[in-house]
């Protein structure tokens, strides 16, 4: 397995961590949860020749901590098997770590997951991890990266130091998958700039501070570029993309400003690769009315513009739109909310419309729904090869 | 009419002072329940939330509180969500201050997000119960307005009755009225009354303990909602004082690894 290497060196760190201390309690949580997707329309391609999908996803975490958390064990798997799609069949570990907390300094070393950024539309500044693309398009699922961190926390702030000695490349649906570019990713050929390939090893650094109202992130980052470039190829089987990773460095801003029920945000990258450099953006605000009119209830709007100086030549679809939200929390016993958000391209008029809620049926059942569709996608867009791609998804979870 | 304007010249300095007596006695008492709260450093406890609705369908939170007392200003706390199991490991982490908004950040596990998030939500539900925000959060002095309204007893101890008007922003409340217990300093009852000034929740603490033998503490809280008949019990336990809790665990990088 290419991903061995890294993953026994988290697992030999954390196994040594554990050793020469007494690991009774470990905490045992998660969720086993059960997907069905229903397709409105029939496929693009001939491979993709149904409309309804079952999946099953198990995603359990094992934690030891003692000292007051400050010395912490974490374990957290994750598997999906999909009844059509080989490649959204697959396995990932999570996280397996250690963190060790000092007075000034954090050290969190092994399989983790990070966190940047303040908006909600896209997540530009968020480069540590790679993105599972086949979990969800919203890029919020992310895969484990091995890594060593050092957090330097002072009065003026915290000072992130990250190596990261292992490339995570990203998965992208199969030819019988749905919701994918078309022709489809060919996962077996990927090329990179560097030479050591998946063994490149990244640096990052990022600082970030509160001072009153504002939260500010400040970061570097050098190293192989998360999004590849998809290089067109004719193979015997017929043509596929061929994912090309550049060395990029990236500079970063994540900033919100906290006033009352406002919350102004704004992300912006440039980014550099020996290719081509570009900038791109995201900002906006969400302003919510809390408990409207005494009913418990509070509701939300998100509007957000995104931008990317590439313009047409922009791999992503967000190189000049507008995103409009509401979000809706009935702050009830069984936490129902929901989310409506349309993605707008202002010159062309394709929109990408995101619904989803969630309710809690029993202490661990909870229910999610989740609908995607695709208005007035041109064939030539970014996302023509999911036009007809329009879905609505109900999902099972139980936790524990 | 010169006899009323004398009347009146003769008798409204004395309603003048008698305003500010009991406004005067009112903040008195409230300086010295803070007062006799101080120097407790910080603070943990367990907390099991019940909630009940008319038809007495229930459901049940877990929860724990870790608080740090900050000298000058608002307490630091952290909230940590054990159960129901789909919001283990949430945490709440708040800078609450006396007067200014408090600062606020939410722990979202599975992205592993730190969200800062408005603290303007202070009538809201906290977690679907009859709990709202503003029940909940560091009671500082400044926070209020006071009136003095007398003696009584309640359940056969002696209670001062003093009201109290919040003087934050977006509070649910035109006033709460609250029996204060002579000798606990601590709240008994806490009569809550929407802003159409109607009648809205009844708040009764029992069980109170001491503890380091000067910090009086509850273990249980019933909050019952008059208008929609919903109620929540609140069960505090596993108290725990000078637990050697810094500010590095009430920061940003702490929330990342409550557990």
């Amino acid at each position: 397995m290419a991903v061995g290497n890294p993953f026994t060196v988290a697992a030999v760190v954390v196994m040594l961590a554990a050793v020469g201390v007494n690991v009774s309690a470990a905490d045992l949580s998660g969720y086993v949860a059960t997907e069905w997707r229903d397709f409105v329309h029939d496929a693009l391609a001939d491979p993709q020749d149904y409309r309804t999908g079952v999946s099953l996803s198990v995603n359990p975490e094992l934690v030891s901590s003692w000292r007051q958390d400050k010395r912490q064990i974490r374990f957290s798997p994750f598997v999906r098997i999909d009844t059509h799609d080989s490649e959204r069949s697959h396995a990932d570990i999570r996280e397996l770590s250690y963190s060790h907390a000092l007075r000034e300094w954090e050290w969190r070393v092994g399989v983790r997951k990070v966190f940047w950024g303040v908006t909600e539309s896209q997540h530009l500044v968020d480069i540590i991890n790679q993105t599972d693309f086949v979990e969800a398009l919203d890029g919020e699922e992310k895969l484990g990266q091995p890594m060593i961190n050092a957090a330097w926390i002072k009065s003026w702030g915290t000072l992130d130091f990250f190596v990261l000695p292992y490339f995570r490349e990203r998965p992208f649906a199969g030819s019988r998958g749905r919701l994918r570019v078309n022709p489809p990713v060919d996962m077996k050929n990927v090329q990179y700039e560097s030479p050591d390939k998946e063994k490149h090893t990244d640096f990052a650094l990022r600082y970030s501070h509160t001072l009153g109202d504002w939260d500010l992130g400040l970061a570097y980052f050098n190293g192989t570029a998360r999004s590849p470039r998809l290089i067109p190829q004719i193979q015997i089987t017929g043509p596929v993309l061929i994912p090309y990773y550049d060395l990029m460095q990236q500079v970063s801003i994540d900033l919100q400003a906290t006033k009352e029920a406002w919350l102004w945000k704004l992300e912006s990258i440039y980014q550099h690769r020996d290719i081509e450099s570009y900038a791109a953006g995201t900002g906006g605000f969400e302003y919510t009315f809390f408990d409207l009119s005494g009913t418990g209830m509070d509701v939300g709007l998100v509007c957000e513009y995104l931008w990317d100086d590439r313009g047409a030549k922009t791999p992503t679809p967000f190189e000049d739109d507008v995103m409009v939200g509401v979000r809706l929390a009935l702050n009830d016993a069984q936490s129902t909310d929901a989310l409506i958000a349309v993605v707008k391209d202002r010159h062309s008029g394709q929109a990408l419309i995101t619904v989803e809620a969630n309710r809690r049926l029993t202490n661990n059942v909870k229910l999610g729904l989740e609908g995607g569709f695709f208005s007035h996608i041109h064939a030539d867009d970014v996302l023509g090869s999911m036009r007809r791609d329009d879905y609505i998804q109900v999902e099972f979870a139980y936790h524990f | 009419m010169k006899r009323l304007i004398t009347v009146l010249l003769v008798f409204l300095p004395l309603a003048t002072a008698h305003a500010t007596s009991v406004e005067q006695r009112g903040l008195e008492i409230a300086k010295e329940m803070d007062q006799r709260d101080l120097g407790f450093a910080d603070q943990v406890a367990e907390l099991v939330m019940i909630l009940r609705n008319k038809q007495n369908d229930q459901s049940v939170r877990k929860i724990r509180n870790r608080t740090l007392e900050v000298q000058g200003d608002g307490d630091k706390s952290l909230v940590i969500f054990d159960s129901p199991a789909d919001v283990k490991g949430t945490a709440f982490l708040s800078y609450t201050h006396a007067v200014k908004p408090d600062d606020q950040w939410l722990y979202l596990p599975a992205l592993k997000r730190v969200k800062r998030i408005s603290s303007s939500n202070k009538s809201g539900p906290f977690m679907g119960s009859e709990f709202a925000y503003e029940d909940l959060t560091s009671q500082e002095v400044e926070k209020y307005k006071y009136k003095y309204i007398g003696d009584e007893k309640l359940d056969g101890r002696d209670v001062f009755v003093i009201e109290r008007y919040p003087q934050y922003s977006k509070s649910g409340y035109s006033k709460q009225v609250v029996w204060v217990d002579k000798a606990y300093y601590q709240p008994l009852k806490t009569k809550f009354y929407d802003r159409k000034n109607s009648l809205l929740k009844t708040l009764t603490i029992t069980g109170y303990k001491q503890y380091l033998n000067k910090y009086w503490r509850p273990s249980k809280m019933m909050m019952i909602n008059h208008q929609t008949g919903k109620q929540t019990e609140l069960t505090w336990s596993h108290y725990r004082f000078r637990t050697g809790l810094t500010s590095r665990d009430f920061d940003r990088n702490a929330l990342k690894r409550v557990q």
